[in-house]
């Protein structure tokens, strides 16, 4: 663990990933202190373009809500989605991609097979088709998106699993007769939970683009302020006053960028010989 | 040949369970969606009496048992049929077959730009690793890889239609011009090219950064070692030695990007108002035009199941290594 932390902090690229993604963590944890309201509120004039009033440093859109506002709460948003989304990803694709692995057999043609059937399908076309027939809200475009995305993470813990399935420490517990469900939990899972993660923490950062491609379409959910709405929203204002759409944007990139960085820097850090990838 | 149409013949063979499943999961899917087509008619025309909605229903065979329908929309996506569009007033096949070219278009001269592009900036940064040139390529790709592409599309807007006035904002064509012959393509050529930039920006990063780590790899290998050791010249190691055996994830790379491509393409679409799949999505959204939708992901997803096929024997002519199974 040190040397993990040692190795991670001495990657540049990586330390800036940490610092803009807790910059946005404490915006999404500061956004009801600092914006008590709500930001659907209108509360100034319309049309503010950023630094025009000190009140609203980014300005306000065109029915006068301030933007600062729906940056921060939209950072919540975008958080959340990212990381449930990705959690139920993880959920899915670690547990048949376990079962997959560690039973092999018939078991494992047909979890692959399903697998296969479910990456075949366009992931964010069929996020759409979910989102649009079971309506858009929080709870439906995390199961979405975690939907359409846990087969790599299916095929990746299969592998592990499979690699492991094999070695002596495994085929000991099998011995000793411990149970299936102990073994794949207790043994093989923390031996496998490296690669994981680092997947993991780069689904986020999918997640969090994906849930803002789906609010730009008008699927977001229509009670929480989103960055990909406010860009879906100012697209019409786009060419009297582009800080609108450009903003959020911003927010979105960094965060997405930060993210990145990190989970590169996680895994270059546990993988230290891959340095050159 | 015949053991190429052989091959041919198995992998359709094998695409067959695939397609099955995706279109009985369209079913249910459908199913689950609440009111189905005689509801939204109803709906549409403001109230139906209770015998007007058990006709609709008995016409389209809405009252029988589930297996019933399950049976009868696979035998008719089995004959590419996927029913009907209300709200076009259209069969949904040849919605799609209309819009389809349009998509196809944008996507391969995306994939296009995006694979040759990468391949130069991949190559070159490979070639200089750790200097200047590879850290600049390296960070636009970084940039590029975690930028929305709705919003680059926007911004490319602002920046190229509305800011310089260089290129149309929007549609495919301009709109009452009724040109002809190379006017024709060229006024298409100039609506191309911001939704291309757009869709090709985040795949641009993509194969940029794989293609640099794809060379580094192959780099390490003793071959190349061999190739510097009987005395070639760096350029002639990189070229003839290390770009072919690295371009051959690439390709592989290539296939499984299909549907990552026609997802992209729905918001490239939507943003550049092209009249493509994407776009005829984003309106069934909106429409709650259901039978559509699921009919744009049947086809989407065939799509992704034949061009693997091709990446497959594309695969299998640059490596002979490779072989047909």
């Amino acid at each position: 663990m040190k040397d993990f932390l040692r190795r991670f902090a001495r990657n540049r690229a990586a330390l800036g990933g940490a610092v803009i993604l807790l910059a946005v963590i404490a915006m999404a944890l500061l956004a009801p202190v600092l914006y008590p309201g709500n930001p659907w509120d209108m509360v100034a004039e319309p049309f503010l373009a950023p630094g025009a009033d000190p009140g609203y440093p980014l300005g306000s859109d065109m029915m006068g809500r301030d933007l600062a506002a729906g940056i921060f709460h939209g950072a919540r948003v975008s958080l959340l989605v990212g990381i449930v989304a990705t959690a139920v990803a993880l959920l899915l694709g670690v547990s048949i991609g376990a079962v997959a692995g560690y039973f092999g057999g018939w078991v494992d043609d047909v979890l692959m097979r399903l697998t296969e059937l479910f990456q075949t399908i366009p992931a964010f076309l069929f996020a759409i088709v979910l989102v649009a027939i079971f309506q858009p809200s929080v709870t439906t475009i995390v199961l979405a998106i975690g939907v359409v995305s846990w087969p790599p993470v299916a095929r990746l813990t299969r592998g592990e699993f499979l690699s492991l399935r094999s070695r002596e420490f495994v085929q000991a517990c099998i011995a000793m007769g411990m149970g299936d469900l102990r073994i794949i939990v207790l043994h093989c899972l923390p031996n496998a939970l490296a690669p994981i993660v680092v997947t993991g923490s780069l689904m986020v950062a999918t997640a969090i683009l994906t849930e803002a491609g789906l609010a730009f379409l008008g699927l977001g959910d229509p009670n929480v302020m989103s960055w990909g709405t406010i860009i879906g929203a100012g697209r019409e204002v786009l060419r009297s006053a582009w800080y609108v759409c450009a903003l959020p944007g911003i927010a979105i990139l960094l965060t997405v960028l930060a993210i990145n960085l990190f989970g590169e820097g996680v895994n270059d850090a546990l993988n230290p010989k891959l340095k050159n990838r | 040949m015949p053991r190429l149409f052989g091959y041919l013949a198995r992998r359709v063979l094998q695409a067959v369970p695939i397609v099955l499943g995706i279109a009985v999961f369209n079913f249910f899917l459908l199913h689950l969606a609440p009111g189905d087509a005689a509801d939204v008619l109803a709906g549409e025309a403001g109230g139906a009496s209770e015998e007007y909605l058990a006709q609709m229903k008995a016409k389209f065979g809405l009252d029988q048992p589930l297996y019933v329908q399950l049976g009868r929309y696979l035998a008719n996506v089995a004959s590419f049929d996927l029913g009907f569009s209300f709200r076009h007033n259209m069969a949904v096949t040849e919605l799609i077959a209309g819009r389809l070219p349009a998509t196809l278009l944008l996507m391969v001269m995306a994939v296009a730009l995006a694979f040759v592009v990468g391949i130069v900036l991949g190559v070159t940064a490979a070639r200089h690793v750790r200097k200047p040139i590879d850290s600049i390529v390296s960070i636009v790709a970084l940039l590029a890889y975690a930028t929305p592409i709705f919003w680059i599309g926007l911004m490319m807007i602002l920046l190229f239609s509305v800011n310089l006035g260089w290129l149309p904002s929007g549609g495919m064509q301009t709109i009452g011009a009724d040109l002809q012959g190379a006017a024709y393509v060229w006024d298409i050529a100039q609506h191309l090219v911001l939704p291309t930039l757009t869709l090709a920006l985040f795949y641009l990063a993509l194969y940029t950064r794989l293609m640099r780590a794809s060379m580094l790899e192959v780099y390490g290998q003793d071959f190349v070692t061999t190739a510097r050791a009987k005395g070639l010249d760096e350029r002639r190691v990189a070229y003839r030695h290390v770009f072919r055996n690295a371009v051959l994830p690439m390709v592989t790379m290539l296939g499984l990007q299909v549907g990552s491509l026609l997802g992209g393409s729905v918001l490239v679409e939507t943003v550049f108002g092209w009249p493509g799949l994407g776009r005829l999505a984003f309106e069934a959204v909106f429409q709650r035009d259901h039978n559509l939708l699921l009919g744009i992901l049947l086809i989407s997803s065939l799509l992704v199941v034949g061009v693997n096929v091709l990446v497959d024997l594309v695969y299998a002519k640059l490596d002979p290594r490779i072989e047909l199974r």
